[in-house]
């Protein structure tokens, strides 16, 4: 489905990102994993096509085809889903009138028409309760004044609502409590299936609890140092990101 | 032959008609001499700086309409909020429409200036109000010496209107270039309500020049909810005098939306005389091509315990210009007050210019005055949010510049109206956001 080859990208002619090879295949669940500044994020925003990042050299094809050029709405048409670390808040468009933007704005783009009011409605129902998300809460401002969880939760219900082929978690578990996180989790495990795959970027291993990896990567300087499976995740909990510059050298 | 001086001897012409014992005829001959003394306000002049008149004033515009038009209601049914029911006061060229208006004297009076300034039953209410709230600005003074039409309302105490007021003044362009110039007295007696319209419109591109006057006086505890809608268009340009009087425990409040126009100036002046009012300026300004927009604000607290609230908003695309020059004023007895003024502008493309300046002067020592001015471009990570979500680039600007404008719109009271500036802004913003406003 994703995939990344020898990618460099990065800010103002300096390289973040120096040589990312990976693999995402439809049902996989990937985690990346990394200390801070080790390109995580830059990597979830460039996979997403924000513009600000030059790509400097290698490419990104998502199934099949090379996105590399394309902007970020075109890369949301064709199924890339991006959950953000910090959501923006947006002052008098309500959750729901942003959804119904941004699933219409899709269909259009696809040459399809607007959503009927009563199959959206229904929709936003459904994904809502399986997230556990209030009714008033859909008609408050989108982000405006919504406590780090209700930011995460509204990412995931947006999720839901889009049901993208590939999402990218980018430290969802911040700020979540427990509680939280689970729902968070369990709303994410039930939109899984063989058709789509999920790319999770977190610090610590807590999420991974609940959103079980089939693989584990350590992203440091901008490269993926090292790969494995969900073990490698406990590894990193338990001993830290040392021993691995340690057997780097 | 310069405007100024067409205008000058044009007022000769007219004194012929004028009423000439009133004491009104003293104040139009001491209005032309302040005209006369000063003339057009020119770039010199600090409250001028960015707002130049020079080029509006090359045109030879006719001062009174010779033809007369008519205006069919199908025409400009789309100008009046017509999915409610209103009173009207429609002004064609300056002249009164009494087929397309709606006027009353049941209770309370929504009628025209002429017949104020004539009969004499009117004759105390003008007496006390009439250029009572106004400066003697040149501009003023001007609309003063040859005031002749406009809307007068006059609100009894105790009474709540049940129904909004619209004041139209329509241009037809019959003449090649007109200069109109509007006086609307505006009565509000104690513990009233009313909520008013005010709009300035062209139906051709020719070009039309207004310099308008409104006088405002809300008496103890009454509640004014103004509205200007200025949305002309590019040929026609706007001095827009507003000037409201506050006695005490009065609730003022002025939305003004600025979409169109070739130039508009807008001084909006307010006058705390007694204690605990509350004044709130609000305005959402969108421009584009070479629209300039001047909002000239004036709070004067002059009594103690009141508040004012200001909240202007500005988008500019392309090489459209605004202005916000937003002045308080806190008299020395003025304690207690509370001041708040903010000013966001989005400048959307390279060639687009804002020109802000708050203007503090506190005498009082025992106040809250605060002020905050932003000029910016468009959140780059916003709009990667939005894009992300499958917004296109067109469409997330637009839904930004919405949420933007969104919290001077959260005030407007009357729900048709909102639903109008809604679709008005989305329309200015050029794209349908896919969901109902």
């Amino acid at each position: 489905m994703l995939k990344i080859k020898d990618l460099y990208a990065g800010l103002e002619g300096k390289d973040i990102l120096q040589g990312i090879n990976l693999e995402v295949k439809a049902g996989e669940v990937h985690a990346i994993m990394g200390p801070n500044g080790s390109g995580k994020s830059t990597l979830a925003s460039v996979v997403a096509g924000k513009e600000e990042f030059d790509v400097t050299r290698g490419y990104i094809t998502f199934e099949n085809e090379d996105i590399s050029e394309l902007n970020p709405e075109e890369r949301a048409h064709r199924g890339i889903f991006l959950s953000f670390q910090y959501p923006i808040e947006i002052p008098g468009v309500s959750v729901t009138n942003f959804i119904k933007t941004a699933i219409n704005e899709t269909r259009k783009a696809k040459g399809k028409p607007d959503m009927p009011a009563s199959e959206m409605l229904k929709m936003i129902k459904e994904k809502a309760d399986m997230l556990e998300i209030d009714r008033k809460f859909l008609s408050r401002s989108l982000n405006e004044g919504f406590s780090g969880g209700e930011k995460k939760r509204n990412e995931i219900f947006q999720m839901a609502m889009l049901e993208p082929k590939l999402a990218i978690l980018d430290e969802t578990d911040s700020g979540l409590d427990i509680d939280a996180l689970k729902v968070v989790a369990n709303g994410v495990n039930k939109l899984k299936s063989n058709d789509n795959a999920v790319l999770v970027i977190t610090h610590y291993q807590r999420l991974l609890d609940y959103i079980v990896p089939d693989f584990v990567h350590v992203l440091m300087n901008g490269k993926i140092v090292k790969s494995g499976t969900k073990e490698l995740a406990y590894e990193l909990e338990e001993k830290g990101y040392d021993w691995i510059k340690e057997e780097l050298v | 032959m310069s405007f100024k001086d067409k205008l000058l001897s044009s007022y000769i012409a007219l004194e012929d008609y004028l009423e000439f014992d009133s004491p009104l005829h003293d104040l139009r001959n001491n209005a032309i001499k302040i005209f006369e003394e000063k003339g057009f306000p020119t770039k010199k002049e600090e409250a001028w700086k960015y707002t130049s008149l020079n080029s509006l004033l090359k045109t030879n515009y006719s001062i009174y309409s010779n033809k007369e038009r008519n205006v069919e209601l199908h025409d400009v049914r789309k100008y009046f909020l017509h999915e409610i029911d209103t009173y009207k006061l429609v002004f064609v060229d300056g002249v009164y429409n009494s087929f397309l208006s709606e006027t009353t004297h049941d209770s309370l009076d929504v009628c025209l200036m002429s017949a104020a300034l004539n009969k004499s039953k009117y004759k105390p209410v003008i007496e006390a109000y009439f250029n009572k709230a106004a400066k003697s600005d040149s501009l003023t003074a001007l609309n003063t010496a040859f005031t002749k039409e406009g809307a007068y309302i006059n609100i009894p105490a105790h009474k709540e209107v049940e129904k909004p007021i619209e004041i139209i003044n329509f241009s037809t362009g019959n003449e090649a270039a007109m200069f109109l110039q509007p006086r609307n007295l505006i009565v509000v007696g104690e513990n009233a309500h009313v909520q008013i319209i005010e709009r300035h419109q062209s139906l051709s591109r020719n070009e039309v020049l207004t310099n308008s006057v409104t006088e405002i006086f809300a008496e103890k505890r009454a509640y004014v909810d103004y509205y200007k809608i200025q949305n002309d268009e590019a040929t026609a340009s706007l001095i827009d005098n507003t000037y409201i009087s506050q006695q005490r425990e009065t609730v003022c409040n002025v939305h003004t939306f600025a979409f169109g126009g070739n130039l508009v100036r807008n001084n909006l002046n307010f006058y705390q005389k007694g204690e605990r009012c509350d004044s709130t300026l609000k305005g959402i300004t969108i421009l584009k091509a070479n629209q300039h927009v001047d909002h000239n604000t004036l709070v004067h607290h002059i009594a103690p315990n009141c508040e004012s609230h200001q909240d202007y908003k500005g988008l500019f695309a392309e090489s459209s210009t605004g202005v916000f020059n937003g002045k308080i004023i806190v008299e020395k007895d003025a304690q207690k007050t509370d001041a708040f003024q903010q000013n966001n502008n989005i400048l959307i493309d390279d060639k687009a210019t804002i020109n802000a300046k708050p203007q503090l002067e506190i005498f009082a020592d025992d106040v809250k005055c605060s002020h905050g001015c932003t000029i910016g471009q468009f959140d780059e990570d916003a709009l990667f949010y939005l894009r992300s979500r499958g917004i296109g680039l067109k469409e997330a600007r637009a839904l930004l510049m919405y949420a933007f404008a969104n919290t001077v719109l959260e005030s407007v009271k009357i729900p048709e109206l909102k639903m109008r500036i809604n679709k008005l802004i989305a329309n200015k913003i050029g794209v349908s956001l896919g969901f109902d406003l």
